[in-house]
């Protein structure tokens, strides 16, 4: 018997190269998604970013390829930064919405769900992922509009009045909730939870019991203890769901198309500016918007030590 | 001296498991007091049940004379060093040590001092500002320590303190709690599975076995004798005789239990217990030499100690055992 073995082939000659240079297996590894990133993700985003600095000119609308900083100043124009105001507000109801009906579910997912509990839990907030996302828009449609199911329902239960007062109420209320603020907020909520669930389940998963019980065993109330430790440490899964949640409504353009108001939001502002419009620099320079806001809200986040438990 | 933990026939179900089954135990007040068991046996529950973690399906504990059904932990004014010390990672150690007081509703200047006067207790002085991630485990314990203690509890309660503790820096540490309990005069529970741990530490301790209690005693009354075959068994791995061997031996026909060091090599000739040599294991301070005593069942086999410096038999000798009829312990339960 000789102290090294004979060598089978490929696998085994692969194997020994690696062995030899193990940078070699890791560019090979990340080299695919490396250039995916740099050049098309990257790329494109650059590419946006250059059109947001050129203009239109206005007698001809062809786009002038010349460095300028009009465009953004067009932006400021008051039905522009109401746009930009709307979508904002949206976003950040949204994801506030999305946040405290997401925590009680990750929350008992994480801690007290075992076994078939569990699979249950993943299937349930999985399941709507897997139908279209226009079927269920327009599904919403039917249970919002006026004489949809929650209309319906209203009236069986003799509650046609709360309906109403919510619906009086003013600027989220409107003629029904499929024409309304609240029934966009209502639509982008359900749509976007599952993205808020699962990262704060995943964080909170990460937080030990013994934590729990130290805070409890050092005095602290329930109300305590969540504040000063299950909050801070599921604080970047809490992050991490609402970058979803937050720039996903920052950039959708169905949903608001389809149930509210007329009032636009910047993803339909874009999704005209490009098409009808012929406004490229414009639409570009909309779609910066959503980007710096959530770079600004990661700084917060960062300075507030939202990263700090990671 | 004041009962500073009473158990009355406490029991704790998990469905059909009884991890804790009518336990009834008194801890003094200022006893350095361990609860001694294999995993399982219940001691753990038993000190989630004073913290409050566990809740009692039937029986009475009382803190101070006061019954603690309804006391949630928060309220309970004991204090825990949890196994894996629990330090909250996204706080510097000041701020952990000064949780407590926190939660309390003590100032910062003020909370923050006394912090600082409890790492020096336990030798972190200037420690405060560094995150519990940049200790290393030894340090991470007295960090979990001093938490525990700045509260100035009544019951300190301690689950597997030195578990996770490299064997220098455990019986360092054991000194040093030791000490620091000595010092400050609160009542110390402490849970381990660790028999030295408990003999060396404490100075009464509970041996549970199946989520009761086997006995209960100081080190030398659990070490010398044992009340089970159990506690002969787990505490020191004595030699436990069943009732023939102990006739042979001039006792009843009980069983009994045997020291290894108590036991000594002489001329199988001389001998009432006679048998030859299975196999060795050097400890250092002695070697233990495996007996396969004749006329007994194959398997039965008796540990003798035999001291450095003394002639140690080798495998397949035959040699007789001899002993002082003093350190034979008959054991009346089962």
């Amino acid at each position: 018997m000789s102290a090294v073995l004979a060598e089978r082939g490929l696998g085994d000659r692969l194997t020994g190269l690696f062995w030899r240079r193990p940078n070699l297996l890791l560019l090979l590894m990340i080299a695919p998604p490396l250039i995916w990133l740099g050049l098309v993700y990257l790329g494109s985003l650059a590419a946006l970013l250059l059109q947001s600095f050129y203009y239109i000119d206005e007698f001809s609308g062809v786009v002038v390829p010349e460095f300028t900083l009009k465009t953004y100043v067009e932006l400021f124009r008051a039905q522009n930064l109401d746009i930009i105001f709307r979508t904002l507000l949206m976003s950040a109801s949204v994801t506030l919405g999305c946040a405290l009906l997401a925590f009680p579910i990750a929350y008992y997912a994480a801690r007290y769900a075992r076994g078939p509990w569990k699979a249950a839990f993943y299937l349930g907030v999985m399941l709507p992922l897997w139908s279209s996302y226009l079927v269920k828009v327009y599904a919403w449609k039917l249970i919002l509009a006026k004489e949809g199911i929650i209309g319906w329902a209203a009236g069986v239960t003799g509650t046609t009045p709360i309906l109403d007062a919510v619906l009086g109420l003013p600027f989220i209320g409107g003629n029904s909730l499929s024409t309304s603020f609240l029934g966009t907020w209502m639509v982008f909520v359900y749509v976007w939870l599952p993205y808020m669930i699962l990262p704060m389940q995943a964080a909170l998963e990460r937080v030990p019991l013994s934590m729990l019980e130290a805070s409890a065993d050092l005095g602290a109330s329930h109300g305590q203890t969540f504040r000063t430790v299950i909050l801070p440490l599921a604080m970047p899964g809490v992050i991490a769901g609402s970058i979803f949640t937050f720039s996903l409504t920052m950039g959708d353009y169905i949903i608001p198309q389809i149930i509210g108001t007329s009032a636009r939001f910047i993803g339909q502002a874009v999704y005209q500016l490009q098409g009808t419009a012929g406004n490229i620099p414009l639409a570009a320079a909309f779609a910066v918007v959503p980007i710096v806001i959530m770079l600004i809200y990661l700084h917060l986040a960062k300075r507030a030590g939202a990263f700090d438990a990671l | 001296m004041a009962v500073a933990v009473e158990f009355s026939h406490v029991s704790r179900h998990f469905g059909q498991v009884r991890a804790v089954d009518d336990v009834s135990l008194t801890i003094e007040e200022g006893a350095f007091f361990a609860m001694l068991g294999p995993s399982g046996s219940g001691k753990t529950t038993c000190l989630r049940l004073i913290s409050g973690f566990e809740k009692p399906s039937s029986g009475t504990i009382r803190i101070f004379g006061e019954d603690v059904s309804n006391i949630p932990p928060n309220r309970r004014n004991v204090n825990t060093v949890f196994q894996d010390y629990a330090l909250f990672p996204h706080m510097n150690v000041a701020d952990n040590v000064a949780y407590g007081l926190m939660v309390k509703g003590m100032g910062r200047a003020e909370r923050l001092r006394r912090a600082e006067e409890m790492l020096a207790l336990v030798k972190l002085d200037g420690y405060g500002g560094r995150k519990p991630g940049q200790l290393s485990g030894g340090q991470r314990q007295r960090v979990a320590l001093a938490r525990a203690l700045v509260n100035e509890p009544r019951v300190l309660l301690l689950d597997e303190p030195l578990g996770a503790l490299d064997l220098k820096l455990r019986e360092a540490m054991q000194d040093e709690l030791k000490a620091l309990q000595q010092r400050l005069g609160i009542t110390f529970v402490f849970v381990t599975h660790d028999q030295h741990e408990a003999l060396s530490m404490a100075d009464r301790l509970a041996v549970f076995n199946e989520g009761r209690i086997a006995q209960i005693g100081s080190p030398e009354e659990v070490y010398a004798r044992p009340a089970t075959r159990f506690v002969a068994d787990f505490v020191g791995s004595s030699n436990v005789l069943p009732p023939e061997i102990t006739q042979r031996l001039g006792g009843p026909a009980k069983w009994s239990s045997l020291r290894p060091e108590s036991l000594r090599i002489i001329p199988a000739e001389a001998a009432a217990l006679a048998g030859s040599v299975t196999a060795l294991r050097y400890l250092g301070a002695g070697t233990r030499v495996q007996i396969a005593v004749q006329g007994t069942a194959p398997g039965a086999e008796i540990a003798a100690l035999v001291p450095a410096g003394i002639a140690v038999p080798q495998p397949g000798e035959t040699v007789g055992l001899g002993f002082d009829p003093a350190h034979l312990h008959v054991m009346e339960g089962a």
